[in-house]
């Protein structure tokens, strides 16, 4: 727990745990966490972990993120711990899944999809064709899409 | 849900079956017998690209169905205003009870089928599926073969631009087909097919040369190389007229093979192919008649009889 000690502990809000190595500015991106809130929030990257080698953490103080937000970070930290603060002590532990479709997630990197024309006013959908290997497609035209192109597209 | 996007919205027994009622209803295709199994019901036939096999065969399928047809271009519509795809689906959710739809966009017809309750049948997404094509194809194919298991079917031509031969693969592996892939390699079948394919314990061999492909060859299913679809000229360029097929390349073919092409050619079948036995192409057209009367009957929940008299 020495990584802990790095940041100090909150009062209220949700802490995530157990992030891939360096992707704590992608889980904020995902989050849609606005960078410019006044909340704060902390970021540690790439300290050691028993479980991961290194690994990133985040905590997000007065701020309870719901599952469906939390499902979000399902695609780049799947195995994501996260905690929910109150009053300095763990109230509800959370665990993140990863859905089938991700609706209104990431815009559809394909030029050519039906969904570039921004008026369309159908939501964005992702499906998740495979898990191990990741592999996500645009529910529409069915071109595959990065992990890279996802975070670059966050809606 | 009776739309048919992609091919995955047929199961194999749904195939089989859709082939069989396409058999029967070949009279009624060629107009020999006369069976209104559709009167009254309205098709809309949604073409924002241009098409003359496909839209026609649609329209011949359903008029000879009893059904009537609305015909809808991109020209001359809301659509030149700015319309969405959403928009103008609403319409005809509203006005008719079926909906054929080709569209440049990839996933169009997806879009479509979720914006509207009618059912939707693919007729062209972008460079993405073209299932109905599909029906017809294997439809031709199991006219000349019996079967499809086992056979060696060769697609050639632009196969990453072209939608006829992403839909057709898959159902082909599905069925048991063995695939050769001809293509330069500036248009060879997408990654991602090529990988759903292989995972599906597909046997695809990839090649940039047509000659040696044709003596194993039971199928040769050749393309156009798509102009329209290509970034710039100077590409298009490098690639057109690479393939091409005549009467003398057929000396080396087994007696039974068949050359199949979606149409239109420019120039990669030579006139001189039309006279030999192997020519299957204009057959494969009309064919598009019988699948669709089948895919459309299937669509609007009406039974074709057992006996077609």
């Amino acid at each position: 727990m020495s990584e802990m000690r790095r940041v100090t502990a909150i009062c209220n809000g949700t802490v995530i745990d157990h992030i891939p190595a360096g992707h704590a500015l992608q889980v904020i991106r995902m989050l849609r966490i606005d960078i410019n809130r006044s909340n704060p929030v902390s970021l540690v990257m790439n300290v050691p972990s028993d479980k991961m080698g290194r690994k990133d953490l985040l905590k997000i103080e007065d701020l309870e993120l719901n599952q469906e937000e939390l499902d979000r970070l399902a695609l780049i930290s799947p195995n994501a711990s996260v905690a929910i603060i109150r009053n300095y002590g763990v109230a509800e532990k959370r665990v993140v899944e990863l859905a089938e479709e991700l609706v209104n997630v990431a815009r559809c990197t394909f030029t050519n999809c039906i969904t570039q024309n921004d008026r369309e006013p159908l939501p964005q959908k992702l499906r998740v064709v495979s898990r191990e290997p990741m592999e996500i497609r645009c529910y529409y035209c069915g071109k595959v899409q990065t992990m890279t192109d996802i975070v670059d597209n966050i809606l | 849900m009776s739309d048919v996007v992609t091919m995955d919205d047929l199961s194999n027994e749904e195939i089989l079956s859709i082939l069989d009622d396409s058999k029967r209803l070949i009279p009624v295709a060629s107009g020999e017998v006369h069976l209104p199994l559709l009167e009254g019901k309205v098709l809309a036939n949604m073409f924002y690209e241009n098409s003359t096999r496909t839209r026609m065969s649609f329209e011949t399928a359903m008029k000879r169905l009893g059904g009537s047809v609305l015909n809808f271009t991109s020209v001359g519509t809301s659509v030149a205003k700015g319309e969405t795809l959403y928009d103008t689906m609403q319409m005809v959710d509203g006005y008719a009870d079926i909906a054929v739809i080709r569209h440049p966009r990839q996933g169009a017809a997806q879009y479509s089928a979720d914006a509207v309750d009618i059912p939707i049948l693919n007729a062209g997404d972008g460079a993405g599926n073209h299932p109905t094509q599909t029906m017809l194809d294997l439809f031709t194919i199991m006219e000349a073969h019996g079967k499809i298991e086992g056979l060696n079917v060769v697609l050639v031509g632009d196969l990453r631009y072209g939608r006829t031969v992403h839909s057709l693969s898959h159902a082909l592996i599905r069925f048991g087909a063995k695939l050769t892939l001809v293509s330069p390699e500036t248009l060879s079948m997408p990654e991602e097919i090529v990988r759903d394919l292989r995972s599906s314990g597909a046997e695809i061999s990839e090649s940039s040369d047509l000659s040696s492909s044709i003596p194993d060859a039971d199928v040769i299913y050749m393309t156009r190389i798509q102009k329209e679809r290509f970034p710039d000229e100077d590409e298009y360029a490098k690639v057109a007229g690479i393939y091409t097929l005549g009467s003398k390349d057929m000396h080396g073919a087994k007696e039974g093979m068949i050359v199949m092409h979606p149409l239109p050619r420019v120039g990669e079948l030579h006139p001189s192919l039309d006279s030999t036995p192997h020519a299957r192409y204009f057959q494969q057209a009309f064919n598009g008649v019988p699948t669709r009367m089948a895919l459309l009957c299937r669509g609007l929940g009406v039974t074709i009889p057992k006996e077609v008299k």
